[in-house]
């Protein structure tokens, strides 16, 4: 996968929600949800983004889409920045990225039929005429295994699993190159997840998209990613490809982060160590200084706490920001 | 099968049928579930959402709201009691004492407009009788146990001034307020992350192991109950579908439904480039009782005889399946 040529780079990305108190709605305090990430996703590969809740990951991923503008930073798509286009630029290049969201139940409008739903895209961007609309989401449908006769149906008719194919069905309607899929099978059962996953593959394959894949769970991120970049407040951990990272993890979080996961075999359970963390994840309001993860790192030194380290390129495509590695 | 090794049982749960009334329809929730619990046992109970084993459980305790849930049929012996069949009051004083339990959500289990120091007091005052005083001391001891850092300061604190994890810890600190027998945890960490989730799951195993109390431990994770049970109840529409002890049922998963959710299950360990199994369709709704293997529509191996439910039989030393087809064999199972 590494001889293909880079699809999104995305550079130093900040994001800050501003914090608003009081009569007059002052700023009291800022939020650094995204502080400064940087990787390059490879047109074809699926990239994987782990962390635990509001580590910034799927604020990392709207921000990327333009969903939410970043404080700063760029995000190159092709041959242009996302950050600097607007207006009729951006809506244009839309087209090119699109989304499949978390909660199949929260992001389908249940005031909408099916047809209505994935057609949409189509309509919003003045892109066919009612005919050929109806052609092409009979071929969506088709593509995603949905009964095309189920269109005229409305959502809460569909199971969360349906559901999820009828979002993947409205995220490919524009022949999007890049996909961000935000968690999108946390929602469902486990026999139903392997459904999703395989049809995530499957279209991969046949339409050569690329995801960016955010998730928690770190066996399916393995299952699923060609490279992978694990995330802690608001900052990347670690970057490597999915074989580098999940076996010579070097990070003190991605190692204890992998440790945790547990595995669904007793045999190996017995034998497994885990490192456990203490405490909880800081909050993003007031992140600790120097190393973010200084206040539960089995390994922190006085030097944590003094500087910030730096973003390495460790050995060729592996990356870690710690001063102990 | 928890007689095998000396233990004794505590907890033998028989026939256990239990519906809701719903505008739908009946749901069929719980269709003759029977098991067994052993003393310092820790069994787990595995299934999807719907499968029953939430319902299982809430209603050996008596919790299912009634109505809409009724309980049809079914004995829980428990000290010679039976619980299903206990006035409210004699419930309310095994719930808390003697069966001690945490839930899925440490947010909406506990009381956002009462203190922790309060709440985790009430069943120390309540069971066995403490003053105010004695409750509080032993409430501190308790928060401790269960790692709250600086618990005399955080008597005074409400919930929503701890974290998610630390709420389970709460949750689990009242659940061991009055050394229960039997610790039932539904979903205990479903809703933390996994490296809080290894925190709760190292102390429930250390306290366990500290007080030798039993612990049904209800999950749709079939990794975390690699980890930490003994022996496993797999639950489909309403029905146990396999039985066996932890390592058996690992590597030698005999119903079709446990195989095909076992080989669903990416693993963090390896990376081989395979395809998911996936399971075709979707759980029943159960608005109809199950005519015949309620996992029939599903099934690789279905049959003409499977319209016929199998009965849950043992086909090896405490192992037993609920399936007509043996899948090794190739053939009829002697039923």
């Amino acid at each position: 996968m590494s001889e293909n040529k880079v699809l999104l780079k995305v550079d130093n990305l900040v994001k800050h929600f501003p914090i608003m108190a009081g009569v007059f709605q002052r700023q009291v305090g800022v939020v650094h949800a995204v502080d400064g990430i940087s990787f390059e996703v490879r047109s074809g590969e699926t990239f994987g983004l782990v962390g635990e809740s509001g580590c910034g990951k799927s604020t990392a991923g709207r921000t990327i889409l333009q969903l939410y503008r970043p404080t700063s930073g760029h995000v190159f798509f092709g041959d242009a920045d996302l950050v600097k286009l607007k207006g009729e630029e951006l809506r244009r290049m839309r087209q090119r990225m699109q989304m499949i969201f978390q909660d199949p139940y929260a992001s389908l409008n249940p005031r909408m039929t099916i047809r209505e739903i994935v057609g949409e895209p189509l309509v919003v961007h003045d892109i066919a005429k009612s005919k050929q609309i109806d052609e092409r989401v009979d071929q969506l449908m088709d593509l995603v295994r949905l009964n095309p006769g189920f269109a005229s149906r409305y959502p809460h008719e569909f199971s969360g699993g349906q559901r999820q194919r009828i979002g993947i069905a409205r995220a490919l309607a524009l022949n999007p190159e890049f996909i961000v899929c935000d968690e999108p099978i946390s929602a469902l059962d486990v026999s139903i997840q392997a459904q999703v996953i395989n049809l995530l593959e499957d279209l991969q394959h046949k339409l050569g998209l690329t995801y960016l894949f955010i998730a928690h769970d770190l066996s399916m991120v393995r299952h699923i990613s060609d490279r992978v970049a694990v995330m802690y407040l608001g900052i990347l951990a670690e970057l490597a490809s999915r074989e580098e990272l999940y076996e010579h993890p070097l990070h003190p979080y991605t190692q204890a982060l992998l440790s945790a996961v547990p595995v669904p075999d007793p045999f190996v359970e017995e034998k497994r160590k885990r490192i456990i963390l203490e405490g909880d994840v800081p909050s993003p309001v007031n992140p600790p200084s120097g190393c973010r993860f200084r206040t539960r790192c089995p390994l922190a030194e006085k030097i944590c706490a003094e500087q910030t380290p730096a973003w390495r390129e460790i050995t060729p495509d592996h990356w870690a920001a710690c001063h102990m590695v | 099968m928890s007689s095998s090794d000396g233990r004794q049982t505590i907890l033998k749960v028989e026939d256990l049928v239990t519906r809701f009334n719903t505008p739908e329809g009946i749901v069929y929730a719980v269709n003759g579930v029977s098991f067994e619990l052993a003393e310092s046992e820790t069994l787990g109970v595995v299934g999807e959402s719907g499968c029953g084993k939430s319902v299982t459980m809430l209603s050996v305790l008596q919790l299912i709201p009634r109505p809409p849930g009724r309980i049809v049929n079914g004995k829980a012996w428990f000290h010679e009691q039976d619980l299903l069949h206990l006035a409210p009051e004699e419930i309310r004083a095994v719930r808390g004492a003697q069966i001690g339990m945490i839930f899925q959500d440490p947010m909406t289990s506990l009381n956002p407009v009462l203190t922790i120091g309060k709440q985790v007091s009430e069943p120390l005052m309540l069971h066995l009788g403490m003053t105010k005083k004695d409750a509080e001391e032993r409430v501190v001891e308790l928060l401790r146990l269960v790692g709250i850092p600086e618990a005399d300061k955080r008597l005074a604190q409400y919930p929503h001034q701890f974290s998610g994890g630390m709420r389970q810890r709460v949750m689990i600190a009242m659940a061991l307020a009055c050394n229960p027998q039997i610790l039932i945890a539904d979903e205990p960490t479903t809703a933390l992350d996994v490296t809080i989730q290894a925190q709760i799951i190292e102390l429930v195993k250390k306290l366990r192991d500290e007080i030798g109390m039993a612990v049904i431990w209800i999950t749709h994770d079939l990794g975390v109950v690699a980890g930490m049970a003994q022996r496993v109840i797999v639950m489909y529409a309403g029905y146990i579908i396999e039985e066996a002890y932890v390592k058996e049922l690992y590597s030698n998963p005999t119903h079709p439904y446990t195989h095909g959710l076992l080989n669903s299950l990416p693993r963090l360990d390896v990376s081989k480039e395979r395809r998911l199994t996936d399971i075709p369709g979707l759980p029943p709704l159960l608005l109809e009782q199950p005519i015949g293997c309620p996992f029939k529509p599903r099934c690789p191996y279905g049959f003409d005889k499977c319209e016929a439910n199998p009965p849950l039989v043992e086909i090896a030393v405490n192992h037993k399946v609920a399936c007509w087809w043996d899948v090794k064999e190739g053939g009829l199972r002697n039923v």
